[in-house]
């Protein structure tokens, strides 16, 4: 069977997500409540606010459920996303899932006029990295495996079922990322 | 017109990062931070909030630099501004200011009454207001990477902010059902480029995201808005001119994720306190109109 997987939609380029899930062949879900993740086999958080999102889980108490959902099944952030898996989260210092053994640093690359479309490698082949406001890893825990690197910096990185990109790959045709989410979710199911 | 350039593409990306989103309107950093801290997506610097520049009349302008620095170093939130219609040195000390997204606005008080600014020149991406499909159509073809309602702003009524919405929806729909030799013909009705209308009738959305702004002042507008197709909210007066601010924001913010769910919207607009006062658009004079200004 195909998996489910879900795309916190709270607030973010959910959309965008839903669209690139489906090049990849998979079926994707809106996840808005606790009950919406027990629906779901693989969840992807999004870009987007982070500060929003984190009110978001806070007001409508879907923090520990989140963390216990990452606890068992494959999650995938992508920026905002990555910010909120992580261990530790720098400029300013706040609150995460800390499902993945990372530190990343808010807006390391500065405002929207740094926003920059970047080639980096990714499987030796060329890729196309679109990076918004984007955050960036300054520290990969010993079980992080980093996929993709740009100006140095790990910017896609793999640790055990989860997976962080600081960059946009649903705002690109390039669909190999989400294939790898969803092979890792249909490994996990 | 190449909507796939890297400068456009990134220009349309942060857009898409404050879909289902609250922008609120801020004049200074204590309101930015509160507005941080209720959740919203980006703030809106600007001089004064639309209700006051209505009461208080005279020449509204981008806000004071100062001002914008500091909220810009009190959130880490994207930080939006105003210029004035047609004023593109403001725009370009924006830009280099570093603002993220410039609103070239109707709320103050236009500076050319013939044209828009040429925002294809810009690094910066800028919004702006439409009432209809024609409006947004050709702010896009300006360079344009969002497009909001222009709803009546400061007024505290929805009533515009519909109107604006469902017209551009209707008006999007209808492209989608016309043939091709149509379309020639409703580009010229529409006074907009033939290439974007094509966009819209193939895909039956615009080509940047639509936003809706101007008059939404409880969390059931928010909603409201939203249902009928915005992808996120502007709100400016209805915010800092309510009793509770703060809580008020975080109840939009709800409602903008929960637009769908009415036991949550439920939940959003309890224990809110006063919306802030509404004027009737229908009583109003042309010249208080803001909506009519842009071309």
């Amino acid at each position: 069977m195909e998996p489910r997987i879900g795309v916190l939609a709270l607030q973010g380029d959910f959309e965008a997500h839903q669209h690139a899930l489906a090049r990849a062949g998979a079926e994707a879900i809106d996840v808005r409540t606790a009950d919406d993740l027990n629906q779901v086999d693989g969840l992807i958080i999004p870009g987007g606010e982070s500060t929003t999102m984190l009110k978001l889980l806070d007001m409508e108490n879907l923090f520990e459920p989140l963390r216990e959902f990452g606890r068992k099944k494959p999650i995938f952030g992508t920026c905002a996303g990555a910010i909120l898996l992580a261990s530790e989260v720098l400029n300013p210092l706040q609150e995460s899932l800390g499902l993945m053994d990372l530190t990343v640093e808010r807006n390391a690359y500065g405002r929207q006029i740094d926003s920059r479309i970047a080639q980096i490698e990714l499987q030796g082949e060329p890729a196309e990295a679109v990076f918004i406001r984007a955050p960036a890893i300054r520290r990969v825990g010993p079980d992080g495996k980093v996929l993709a690197k740009y100006q140095n910096s790990p910017v896609l990185v793999e640790q055990g079922k989860h997976m962080v990109a600081t960059f946009h790959p649903e705002l690109t045709d390039d669909a190999r990322i989400h294939e790898r989410f969803v092979e890792k979710v249909k490994q996990a199911s | 017109m190449d909507f796939q350039n890297d400068q456009f593409r990134l220009k349309v990306g942060l857009a898409e990062m404050l879909k289902g989103g609250v922008i609120m309107d801020v004049v200074n950093r204590e309101h930015a931070e509160i507005a941080e801290r209720a959740g919203a997506c980006a703030v809106m610097a600007l001089e004064r909030v639309p209700a006051d520049i209505r009461k208080e009349g005279g020449v509204a302008r981008m806000s004071q630099i100062r001002v914008i620095r500091e909220i810009m170093s009190a959130v880490s939130i994207p930080v939006m501004a105003k210029v004035r219609i047609g004023h593109f040195t403001e725009a370009r000390i924006l830009e280099a200011l570093g603002v993220d997204y410039i609103d070239e606005s109707e709320v103050l008080t236009p500076a050319d009454e013939e044209h828009h600014v040429d925002k294809h020149d810009f690094k910066v991406p800028f919004v702006c207001g439409a009432r209809n499909l024609g409006e947004a159509l050709r702010r896009i073809a300006e360079g344009a990477a969002m497009i909001r309602t222009k709803g009546e702003a400061g007024s505290g009524n929805i009533v515009e902010a519909v109107r604006h919405i469902r017209t551009i929806v209707k008006e999007m729909k209808q492209l989608t059902v016309l043939g091709k030799e149509e379309l020639v013909h409703e580009a010229k009705n529409l006074q907009a480029p033939l290439e974007l209308v094509q966009y819209v009738a193939e895909h039956g959305k615009l080509p940047v995201p639509n936003f809706s702004a101007g008059g939404i002042a409880t969390p059931a507008d928010a909603a409201l808005v939203m249902q009928l197709g915005a992808e996120a909210v502007f709100v400016g007066s209805g915010i800092f001119k309510s009793s509770d601010p703060e809580r008020r924001a975080k109840a939009i913010v709800k409602a903008a994720t929960y637009y769908r769910d009415p036991v949550k919207l439920l939940e959003a607009s309890e224990e809110l306190g006063e919306a802030m006062p509404g004027l009737d658009v229908t009583k109003m004079q042309e010249a208080e109109l803001m909506q009519t200004r842009g071309w």
